[in-house]
C-alpha cells in the first residue's frame, strides 16, 4: 500500500535506495548529506544489510565498489569536498563497469566553502571530475518525491548499464521536508543486473561491442572473474594494445548513447507554444515555474524545461523545447553558467541564451528569473 | 615436502613473470599459491585484491577472482567485498609504497576495525615501479632516486605499527625463507580478523645497487643475516640502524572481527521495538 509521509529529501533518497534493493552503504560524515548515512545506519541492519562508516571518502568509494562486485547493491553519500575525494575510485568504477550510486548533496564552494548553503556548482564536476575518457549518468531531483523516485531510477540505470550513477540534489532539496507518497512494494520497477547464463569457463565480464553491456557475475559465485582499474580486454585481464584500448574506451561511451531513451529524463511545463523558455534543474525549477506562471498572467508565453538528467546532457530535449523560443533563460545556482554553456552548445543560435545566476549560497528566487524575462 | 607443489591457481598463460631477475615477488607468489593449495582453496572461494606497484601486478598470475584497483586503496575495496560477502576469502596484495605509504590510513583503520582480510605486504624498501623513490619503509639515510644524499625521513616498523593498530595476526619473514613464508600465509588466511604477513624482499634493480648491494644473491644472504627471529632479537646487539630487523609472529590474537561485532550490534537493533525499522 502507498503511504503518505512527511519526509526530508535526504531521508527520501535513503528510502528510495532501500526500495531499489540497496543493502550496503559506506560513507564518511559531511554536511549537508549526513542524514543519508544516519538513515542507512538505522535501517540497513534490520534489512539484512551492512552500514559502514569509513575513515574517509576515498575508502567509502572503494568499499562500495567492492561490495557491489560481491553482488550487493551499494551506495554512498557525500558533498563537495568528499565528492572531490571520491573521484579517483569513482573513475575505477567507470573503468570496471561497476553498478553503484553516489549521492552528492551540492553545497556552496569553492573548497570547504559555505558548508550549510545550497549550490548547483558541481554540474561540470559530475561529468568531468575524473581524469581520462569516461562517462557517467547524473540525475538532479527537484522535490522530495523526486528524491525518492530518481534514486530508484539511479539504481535501475546503474544496474542496467553497469555504470556509476550520481544523484546530486542541491542542499535545499536535500534538507527540505515535504509530504510524499511512498510507492507500494512492486509499484515502481526495480531492475537487477543481468547475471551470466553461460558456463563459467565461457564467461567474459566485459563486452566491447559498441552499445552493449556484458552480464555481471558476483565475486563468490560460480563464475570466476577479474576486474581491473588498468586497461584490460574482455576477460578482465591486463591488455596494453592500442586496438584494445580504443574499443574499451569507446564502449564506455556507446553503451550510454545506446541507452539514451531510458537515461535522459526531463519534465516540460507549457513548452508547446512558448516563445520564452526557462531551463532549470533541482530547486531552481520551482522558482522558474513560479516566474513562468507570473509571466503567463501578464500574457507572455513562457515555458519551463526541468532537467532531471543532467548527464548525458538532454541536448535533443532542450533543442525541441526551444524550437520556437526567441529567448532561452538558463537559471542556475553557480557563477559561470555551467548548464548555460551546454544549452548554448546545442542551440542553432546560442545568442538567444541568457544566463541567470546566483552564487551567494542563498536560494534563487522567482523575481530573479522574472527580471530576465522582462528585459 | 614429498612432491612438487601443484600451484593449481597459477595462471600459466601469463608467464613469464614480468618482475626483474632476482626480485623476491616470485617467491612470495609461489608461497601464496602453495598456501592456497594446501588450504584447499578454490578459485571461486577466493578474491585477490591488489593495488598499484610491482607486487600489485601479481593478480595477473592468479586464476581466482581478482580486483586490481587504484594506488593505495586495495584495503578499501577488499573491505566492501568482505562485508558484502563474508564467505569470501579476501587476500590483499600491496607493496610498501601502495600499502603503507599512500595507503597508510586505510592500513591502520583496517587493523583497528579488525576486518577479516589477509594482507600480504611485500616490503622492498622503495617504489620499484616508478624508478626507486623512497617510501614509508625506506630506512633512514638510505639512498634512493629522491634521497640521493640519504633519506631524511625515518621508516615505519610496519609489524609493530600493525600490532599497535589492532590486527589479530602480524608476521614478518624474508623471501630467503620461502617455506616459512608459506606457513605464515597459511596461518594468516586461516585466522579470522585482520592478518598481515610482511615479506621483506630485495629490489635488485633499484634499491640494492643504490645501497651497495649489487648482486641478487648477496641481497638474499644479507636478508638472511639481518632478519633475526623475535626470540633471539636483542635491541643492543641487533642495531636497527645497521639494517637488522626482527622476524616471526608479532601478534597472534583472536579478537572478534568486524563482521562478528556487526552481527552483535544487528541483534541489539533487531530486538528493539520495530525490529530496526524505527
Amino acid at each position: 500500500m502507498r503511504e503518505a509521509k512527511l519526509v526530508q529529501g535526504n531521508s527520501a533518497i535513503a528510502q528510495g535506495a532501500f526500495y531499489a534493493g540497496a543493502r550496503f552503504y559506506a560513507g564518511y560524515p559531511i554536511t549537508p548529506s549526513s542524514e543519508i548515512a544516519e538513515e542507512a545506519a538505522r535501517k540497513l541492519p534490520g534489512l539484512g544489510g551492512v552500514f559502514m562508516q569509513m575513515e574517509d571518502e576515498i575508502a567509502s568509494m572503494g568499499a562500495i565498489v567492492g561490495a557491489s562486485l560481491a553482488g550487493v547493491k551499494s551506495f554512498t553519500a557525500t558533498s563537495g569536498p568528499g565528492f572531490s575525494l571520491m573521484q579517483e575510485n569513482l573513475g575505477m568504477a567507470v573503468m570496471g563497469e561497476v553498478p553503484l550510486v553516489v549521492v552528492n548533496v551540492q553545497r556552496s564552494g569553492p573548497s570547504t566553502g559555505l558548508a550549510t548553503k545550497p549550490a548547483q556548482s558541481d554540474i561540470m564536476q559530475l561529468r568531468w571530475g575524473r581524469h581520462g575518457d569516461q562517462a557517467v549518468i547524473a540525475l538532479i531531483p527537484g522535490s522530495v518525491q523526486e528524491c525518492f523516485e530518481l534514486t530508484v531510477t539511479a539504481f535501475n540505470l546503474s544496474e542496467k548499464y553497469r555504470v556509476p550513477v550520481i544523484v546530486a540534489p542541491d542542499e535545499v532539496v536535500g534538507h527540505m521536508r515535504e509530504s510524499i507518497l511512498i510507492p507500494a512494494p512492486g509499484e515502481l520497477e526495480v531492475l537487477e543486473r543481468k547475471a551470466p547464463d553461460c558456463k563459467p569457463e565461457d564467461y567474459r565480464p566485459f563486452s566491447f561491442k559498441p552499445g552493449t553491456v556484458a552480464p555481471l557475475a558476483n565475486f563468490g559465485g560460480e563464475h570466476v572473474f577479474h576486474v581491473t582499474s588498468s586497461m584490460h580486454d574482455e576477460t578482465g585481464f591486463s591488455c596494453n594494445t592500442s586496438n584494445n584500448a580504443a574499443l574499451r574506451v569507446a564502449q564506455l561511451h556507446t553503451k550510454l548513447t545506446a541507452g539514451r531513451q531510458d537515461i535522459v529524463l526531463t519534465r516540460a511545463f507549457d513548452v508547446d507554444d512558448c516563445d520564452m523558455l526557462i531551463v532549470a534543474t533541482g530547486i531552481v525549477t520551482r522558482a522558474a515555474r513560479a516566474a513562468a506562471a507570473q509571466a503567463r498572467d501578464q500574457g507572455k508565453n513562457v515555458g519551463v524545461l526541468q532537467l532531471q538528467t543532467v548527464w548525458p546532457f538532454p541536448d535533443l530535449e532542450v533543442k525541441a523545447a526551444a524550437a520556437k523560443a526567441r529567448r532561452v533563460v538558463v537559471a542556475e545556482m553557480n557563477y559561470e553558467g555551467q548548464l548555460a554553456g551546454e544549452v548554448r552548445k546545442v542551440l542553432p543560435d546560442p545568442s538567444i541564451v541568457k544566463g541567470v545566476n546566483s552564487w551567494d549560497g542563498s536560494i534563487m528566487r522567482p523575481d530573479h528569473i522574472a527580471a530576465a524575462l522582462a528585459e | 615436502m614429498n612432491k612438487t607443489p601443484e600451484r593449481s591457481l597459477l595462471n600459466t598463460a601469463a608467464l613469464p613473470l614480468f618482475w626483474c631477475s632476482g626480485c623476491g615477488n616470485g617467491i612470495v607468489l609461489n608461497a601464496m599459491l602453495c598456501a592456497f593449495d594446501e588450504l584447499n582453496l578454490h578459485a571461486k572461494d577466493l578474491l585477490v585484491v591488489s593495488g598499484i606497484g610491482c607486487w600489485g601486478k601479481a593478480d595477473d598470475y592468479i586464476k581466482s577472482n581478482a580486483l586490481h584497483v587504484t594506488h593505495g586503496r586495495a584495503l578499501s575495496f577488499a573491505t566492501g567485498a568482505k562485508a558484502a560477502n563474508p564467505k569470501l576469502h579476501v587476500i590483499v596484495l600491496m607493496g610498501d609504497g601502495d600499502g603503507t605509504t599512500i595507503g597508510g590510513n586505510h592500513l591502520i583503520h583496517t587493523a583497528r576495525r579488525n576486518m577479516d582480510l589477509t594482507a600480504i605486504i611485500v616490503n622492498n624498501f622503495n617504489y620499484g615501479m616508478t624508478g626507486g623513490q623512497y617510501s614509508a619503509t625506506t630506512p633512514a639515510n638510505a639512498l634512493t632516486s629522491t634521497s640521493i644524499a640519504g633519506n631524511p625521513e625515518r621508516s615505519f616498523d610496519l609489524a609493530r605499527l600493525l600490532v599497535a593498530a589492532g590486527a589479530n595476526y602480524v608476521a614478518r619473514e624474508t623471501v630467503a625463507s620461502g617455506v616459512l613464508l608459506k606457513n605464515r600465509i597459511k596461518k594468516a588466511i586461516s585466522k579470522k580478523g585482520f592478518s598481515v604477513v610482511e615479506a621483506i624482499s630485495p629490489c635488485t634493480t633499484l634499491y640494492g645497487p643504490r645501497n651497495n648491494m649489487r648482486q641478487a644473491l648477496g641481497m638474499l644472504n644479507d636478508l638472511k643475516e639481518k632478519g633475526i627471529p623475535l626470540a633471539k632479537f636483542k635491541d643492543d646487539e641487533h642495531i636497527e640502524a645497521l639494517g637488522f630487523f626482527a622476524t616471526g609472529e608479532f601478534a597472534d590474537n583472536s579478537a572478534d572481527d568486524f563482521s562478528t561485532r556487526y552481527e552483535a550490534v544487528r541483534q541489539i537493533i533487531m530486538t528493539r521495538k520495530g525490529g530496526g525499522n524505527g
